[in-house]
C-alpha cells in the first residue's frame, strides 16, 4: 500500500496563507476558552474514579475490554467524524479553504494539550460521575485519530478519477449514490491504511488518559492504563509485565478480528489492474464471506441502501441556476459568520495573552521548545542512522523481510508509555541523568515508522535496478551512496516525519516519567506542560500547547516539507 | 578465434513451496565467439532471460558450467554489460551520472570517468542529454542511455535483454538500425553480443546465429545460422525465408507433443496457458474471414494481426487443443466447428466452445462432472487446486485452474465466485 505522507506536508507552498492564519486563531480561540472555563470549574481536591483498581492480574482481562471498548468507540466517532467533514470540506469549496488549514493546525497541536484543557470540562458535565472522564478518554483518542483520517479521505474525495465520476453522472445517479458507490469505495484503501495508523496512535492515549491528574482532579478510569499508573505508584514490576503482556493480546485480537479482514476486504477497492504480489489475506474476512448468516444479516441494509440510491435529487439545471442566485448571499452570511468568529477567537486570545503572559514566561517557554525540538531532532537522526541501513538489509531479502515487517508495525502500534516506567526504574537505580535518558522514551514508540517504511521503500526497489547496480559491480560505500539509500529515501523520509510528529507528542509523557516515589525529569517544553498540567495552571498550559504547536508547524513547513517534495521530484521510482 | 563464453551443460532450478522444484533450463549449451551477434529466442517462460542472468554472473546454475575469457563466472564479471527490458535507469541520476556509475565502480580517476563517458554519449547518439533526467527521456532515448551505460565499461560481452520490446516500433526499428551500424563499422567497443528475444524478424535482422529455446523445461531446441549480410533487406525472400523457418520449428514440436498427449487420453493434468476467450474468438473470426479463408501462414497472421509470437503461439494452441483449429507446419487451419463458430451467432458459439470444452480439456469436464454430482451442485476451489497441486508446480496448478474459468465462463459451463472461492452450477440470479 502506498505510504502517506501527513497533512501539513501536502500543502506546497511555505508561507502561510491568511486561511492558515485564520485556522490558527480559530484553534487558539477555542484552546483559549476551554482553558477558561475549566479553571473557573475546577474543584478541590476530586478524585473520579470508577472502582478501587485492584494488582490483580485475573482483572486485567475486564481491564483491557474496557481499554478496548474506549478505543473502538472513539474509532466510530473518528470514523463519523471523518466522513462528515472531509466530505463538508471537499463538496463545498468555500467551507474548504478553511477546512483544510485547520486540519493542519489542529494535527499540530499536541494530543495531551486538548486533553489538559478539555478534561475538567468534561468532567463538569456529569459531575462526581464516571461518565465525564469517559468521555475525555474517548475525546483525548478521537483527537489522535482524526485528523489524518480526514485529511486521507478529502484527498482521496478530492482525486476520484474524472471518467468514474462521469460515469456515475451519465447514469443519473444522485449525488447521494455517486458517494457511497464510487467516491467512498475509491477512498477505502487509504483511509483504512490511516485508521491502522491513527489506532496506532490510539493507544498511546487511551492508557495515558485513563489516569490521568489536572490540577487537584484525579482520573483513574477503570483500564490498562490506570491499572499501569497503581502498578508504578506501587513500584510491582510484576504487574507491570502483566499489563504489557495484556496490551499484547489486545493489539494481536485487533490485527487479527479487525484490521487484516479491512485490509484484505479494502484490497477490492483499490483502482487499477495492477495486481499486488501478495494479495492481503484473512481468515476472518474469508469466514465472513462465506458464512450464510451474514449475508442474510446484512441484505436488509444492502436492500435500503439500494432504495436510498432511487431518489433523485430535483433536475440538474434547475439546480445549478438556483445556485446562482443564492450564492452570493449565502457567501456573504458565511465570510460574516467567519469573520465574527474570527474576531471572537482573536478577542479571546488577544485578552489572554495580555492578562496571563509576560515577555519572561514566553521567552522561558520557546527557551524550552528549542530544547525539546533539539532532542527531537537529534533523536530522529540516531534512530534514522540505525534504523535505515536495518530496514534496507531487512526490505531486500524476503524471506526476513515477511518475518520483521509485521514485528515493527506491531511496535509501532504498542504504546511505549507502558515500558516507560521500566525505563524510568533503571534512570533511578543506576543514577542516570535524566535530562539524557529521559530522552530515549520519546522515540521509543515512534522510531518504527522510519524502520518499516525503510523495509517498504526497499522491497519496492525494482530488480532490475539491483541488477543492473550487480552487473556494474557497484559495491561497498558507492551502492549505499548511489543505490541503496536514494531508491528508500521518499519511504525513508515519510516515516522520519511520521516519527517526528510522534516525537513531538510523546515528548510531553516522556520529559517527565516517575516510578514509586521517584519522579525524574528533563528540562523542555514536554515537561513544562505536564506540570502546568498537574498544578491546573491553565494559562501556562495553553502557552506551551501554543509553542508546541508553533514549533511543530515551522519545523514541518521549513525543514519536512522542502525535503519531502524535493524527495518526491528526484526519488520517487516510476 | 577465440570463444568469450562457453556455457557447458546448464541446468537451472527454482524452489516451489511444497513440491518438486521448477526445472527452467535444462542441459543448455551455448558458445560465444569473438566477433558474433547470437541470438536467444524462445517464448516467455522458455528460461532465456534466467540464461542471461546466469551469464550476467547475478545468478547461480544448479548444474554444468558458465566459463567467460577461459575463467569460471562466479558473480558479475568485469567485462560483462547488460541492456535491460524495462533500462533499469536511476531516477535520481541524469543521463551523465548513469552513464558513469560503472566507471566509477571500477575505481577509475575522475577526468577518466568524465572522458569516457561523454565519448559514450557521443557514440550513442546522445549529446546534449547530459544533464537530463531519465524521466524527461522518451522510451527511445531512456533505452540508448542503457546502451550508452554498458558500452561505456568496454564490456567484451555485451548482453541485451529484450532491449526493443518495450519500445514503440518505430523507435525500435531506429535503435536496431543505429546499434547494427556501429557494430559493422566495429565502433562498439564490445567483441560479441547476446541478444535474448522473443521477437523472430528482429532475431534474423541483427543476429549471426539463432539459438531456438523450447519452454518447460527450457532447452535449446535448434540452432539456426543467418547467412545473410548485413544491412539485411526485411522484404527479401532470403529474409522472410528464414523467419518461415523459424515459425515452423518452433510451432512444430509443441504441438506435436500436443497431439501426443491428447492421443494418449488426456487426463486432467494437462497445463493449460491462459488465454482469454475474446481473443480465441478474435483470431477465429479473422482466420474464417478474407484474405485467409480458414487457411493462413502463421507469420503472415503475427504480422497482420499485429500479434507477438508471445500472444500469437498461445492463442494458436489454445484454438489447437479446443479442435477449433489444426496447427501443421507454419500454418493455421480452421477446422468444420472452428468455422461453425466463426458463422455462429453468441449463443451458438457458447454452445460450441462449451462441447469443445468437455471433449478436449479434461479438468473441465470433470469440474462439470463433480458439481453434477454434488448435491449442492457447489465445491471450493481448493477441492480441484489440490487435486491439480498433486500433478505440477502451485503457480501452474492456479494458471490452470484460471483458465478453465475464464473459458467455463465464457461458455457459461459452470460458474466460479472468487470472494467465496466456490465452484457452483447456478448462475447469478
Amino acid at each position: 500500500m502506498k505510504i502517506l505522507p501527513p497533512v501539513s506536508i501536502e500543502a506546497r507552498r511555505l508561507l502561510p496563507s491568511p486561511w492558515d492564519l485564520l485556522a490558527a486563531v480559530l484553534v487558539l480561540g477555542f484552546i483559549v476558552a476551554f482553558a477558561d472555563a475549566s479553571r473557573l470549574l475546577i474543584q478541590p481536591l476530586s478524585v473520579v474514579s470508577g472502582q478501587d483498581l485492584s494488582l490483580d492480574p485475573a482483572l486485567l482481562p475486564g481491564y483491557a475490554l474496557r481499554t478496548a471498548f474506549r478505543m473502538l468507540l472513539a474509532m466510530g466517532v473518528s470514523l463519523a467524524f471523518t466522513f462528515a467533514y472531509a466530505t463538508w470540506a471537499a463538496k463545498n469549496p468555500r467551507a474548504g479553504t478553511l477546512l483544510v488549514p485547520l486540519l493542519d493546525v489542529l494535527q499540530s497541536v499536541p494530543i495531551l494539550g486538548f486533553l489538559s484543557v478539555t478534561v475538567v470540562w468534561f468532567l463538569s458535565l456529569s459531575p462526581g460521575r464516571v461518565f465525564g472522564a469517559e468521555l475525555a478518554a474517548v475525546f483525548a483518542i478521537f483527537t489522535s485519530q482524526a485528523w489524518n483520517m480526514a485529511f486521507s479521505f478529502y484527498q482521496s474525495l478530492r482525486t476520484v478519477p474524472d471518467e468514474l465520476n462521469e460515469a456515475g453522472r451519465m447514469f443519473g445517479l444522485s449525488s447521494w449514490a455517486r458517494f457511497w458507490r464510487i467516491e467512498a469505495p475509491f477512498a477505502i484503501p487509504p483511509l483504512v491504511w490511516n485508521m491502522m495508523m491513527s489506532m496506532s496512535g490510539g493507544w498511546f492515549f487511551v492508557t495515558l488518559s485513563e489516569a490521568i491528574s489536572v490540577g487537584h482532579t484525579t482520573i483513574a478510569l477503570p483500564g490498562i492504563g490506570s491499572y499501569i499508573a497503581v502498578a508504578i505508584a506501587h513500584k510491582d514490576v510484576g504487574a507491570i509485565l502483566w499489563a504489557i503482556f495484556a496490551m499484547l493480546v489486545v493489539i494481536l485480537v485487533f490485527d487479527q478480528l479487525l484490521f487484516r479482514p479491512l485490509v484484505a476486504w479494502a484490497d477490492r477497492f483499490r483502482v487499477g489492474d495492477a495486481q499486488s504480489e501478495d494479495l492481503p489475506q484473512s481468515w476472518v474476512l474469508t469466514m465472513l464471506r462465506r458464512s450464510r448468516l451474514i449475508d442474510w444479516m446484512t441484505a436488509p441494509f444492502e436492500q435500503m441502501m439500494r432504495w436510498s440510491y432511487r431518489f433523485q435529487p430535483p433536475s440538474f439545471g434547475v439546480r445549478a441556476a438556483l445556485r446562482e442566485t443564492d450564492s452570493r448571499a449565502a457567501g456573504f452570511i458565511w465570510y460574516a459568520f467567519l469573520a465574527l468568529l474570527g474576531g471572537y477567537a482573536a478577542w479571546r486570545v488577544f485578552s489572554f495573552t495580555v492578562t496571563w503572559i509576560t515577555w519572561r514566561e514566553f521567552f522561558l517557554t520557546v527557551g524550552l521548545g528549542f530544547l525539546t525540538m533539539t532532542r527531537v531532532m537529534v533523536l530522529i537522526l540516531l534512530a534514522s542512522l540505525i534504523w535505515t541501513p536495518v530496514g534496507i538489509y531487512v526490505g531486500l531479502r524476503p524471506r526476513l523481510t515477511r518475518i520483521v515487517q509485521p514485528v515493527a508495525q506491531f511496535f509501532a502500534a504498542f504504546p511505549a508509555n507502558i515500558l516507560f516506567p521500566l525505563a524510568v526504574s533503571v534512570i533511578v537505580a543506576w543514577s542516570l541523568n535524566p535530562e539524557i535518558w529521559l530522552s530515549p522514551l520519546m522515540i521509543l514508540g515512534t522510531q518504527w515508522y522510519i524502520l518499516f517504511n525503510v523495509i517498504g521503500g526497499a522491497r519496492t526497489i525494482p530488480r532490475d535496478l539491483m541488477d543492473a547496480g550487480e552487473n556494474f559491480n557497484v559495491k561497498g560505500w558507492l551502492w549505499w551512496k548511489r543505490i541503496a539509500l536514494p531508491a528508500v529515501f521518499p519511504h525513508y523520509l515519510t516515516g522520519a516525519i511520521t516519527a517526528s510528529g510522534g516525537t513531538w507528542n510523546a515528548s510531553i509523557v516522556a520529559e517527565v516519567a516517575s516510578w514509586g516515589e521517584h519522579t525524574e525529569r528533563a528540562h523542555g517544553l514536554g515537561a513544562y506542560i505536564t506540570d502546568a498540567t498537574l498544578a491546573g495552571d491553565f494559562h501556562s498550559v495553553v502557552l506551551g500547547i501554543a509553542v508546541m504547536s508553533f514549533f511543530v508547524v515551522v519545523v514541518n513547513r521549513l525543514f519536512w516539507q522542502p525535503l519531502y517534495w524535493y524527495a518526491e521530484r528526484k526519488f520517487r521510482l516510476g | 578465434m577465440t570463444n568469450l563464453l562457453e556455457v557447458r551443460n546448464v541446468r537451472r532450478t527454482f524452489p516451489r513451496g511444497g513440491g518438486e522444484d521448477l526445472l527452467v533450463l535444462d542441459d543448455v549449451n551455448l558458445t560465444l565467439t569473438e566477433g558474433e551477434i547470437v541470438g536467444l529466442l524462445g517464448r516467455s517462460g522458455s528460461g532465456k532471460s534466467t540464461l542471461l542472468r546466469l551469464i550476467a554472473g547475478l545468478a547461480r546454475p544448479q548444474g554444468g558450467s558458465l566459463t567467460y575469457m577461459g575463467t569460471p563466472i562466479e558473480g558479475p564479471a568485469q567485462g560483462v554489460a547488460m541492456v535491460f527490458q524495462s533500462f533499469a535507469l536511476f531516477p535520481w541520476m541524469t543521463v551523465l551520472e548513469n552513464v558513469q556509475l560503472g566507471l566509477e565502480a571500477l575505481g577509475l580517476p575522475q577526468g577518466e570517468i568524465r572522458r569516457r563517458a561523454l565519448a559514450a554519449i557521443d557514440l550513442i547518439g546522445l549529446d546534449g542529454y547530459e544533464s537530463a533526467y531519465p524521466r524527461e527521456l522518451s522510451g527511445g532515448m531512456r533505452q540508448r542511455v542503457g546502451f550508452a551505460r554498458a558500452v561505456v565499461v568496454h564490456p567484451n560481452i555485451l548482453l541485451m535483454d529484450e532491449p526493443f520490446s518495450a519500445l514503440d516500433v518505430l523507435t525500435a526499428e531506429n535503435l536496431r538500425t543505429d546499434l547494427i551500424e556501429l557494430w559493422g563499422q566495429k565502433q562498439l567497443p564490445t567483441k560479441g553480443i547476446i541478444l535474448v528475444t522473443h521477437n523472430i524478424e528482429e532475431a534474423v535482422l541483427m543476429c549471426d546465429r539463432v539459438l531456438l529455446f523450447s519452454s518447460n523445461p527450457g532447452r535449446v531446441a535448434s540452432e539456426i545460422r543467418i547467412d545473410l549480410p548485413q544491412p539485411r533487406d526485411r522484404t527479401s525472400p532470403a529474409f522472410e525465408e528464414y523467419v518461415d523457418r523459424i515459425y515452423v520449428e518452433m510451432t512444430a514440436r509443441r504441438v506435436e507433443r500436443m497431439r501426443q498427449v491428447q492421443a494418449q487420453g488426456a487426463s486432467i493434468e494437462m497445463p493449460l496457458t491462459h488465454v482469454s476467450p475474446n481473443l480465441i474468438s478474435g483470431l477465429i473470426e479473422a482466420l474464417a474471414a478474407a484474405p485467409y479463408n480458414g487457411k493462413a501462414d502463421l507469420p503472415d497472421v503475427a504480422y497482420e494481426q499485429e500479434l507477438e509470437v508471445d500472444e500469437l503461439f498461445p492463442v494458436a494452441e489454445a484454438i489447437q487443443l479446443l479442435r477449433l483449429a489444426d496447427v501443421e507446419g507454419g500454418d493455421i487451419k480452421l477446422t468444420h466447428m472452428g468455422k461453425r463458430f466463426a458463422d455462429g451467432e453468441m449463443n451458438e458459439r457458447k454452445e460450441i466452445f462449451s462441447r469443445a470444452l468437455i471433449a478436449q480439456v479434461p479438468l473441465a469436464a470433470h469440474i462439470k462432472k463433480v458439481l453434477d454430482e454434488r448435491a449442492s451442485h457447489s465445491a471450493p476451489k481448493t477441492r480441484f487446486l489440490d487435486e491439480l497441486e498433486d500433478h505440477m508446480a502451485e503457480d501452474t496448478a492456479e494458471e490452470t485452474l484460471k483458465t478453465v474459468v475464464s473459458w467455463a465462463r465464457f461458455a457459461e459451463l459452470f460458474s466460479y465466485d472468487d470472494d467465496a472461492a466456490l465452484f457452483s452450477l447456478e448462475n447469478p440470479t
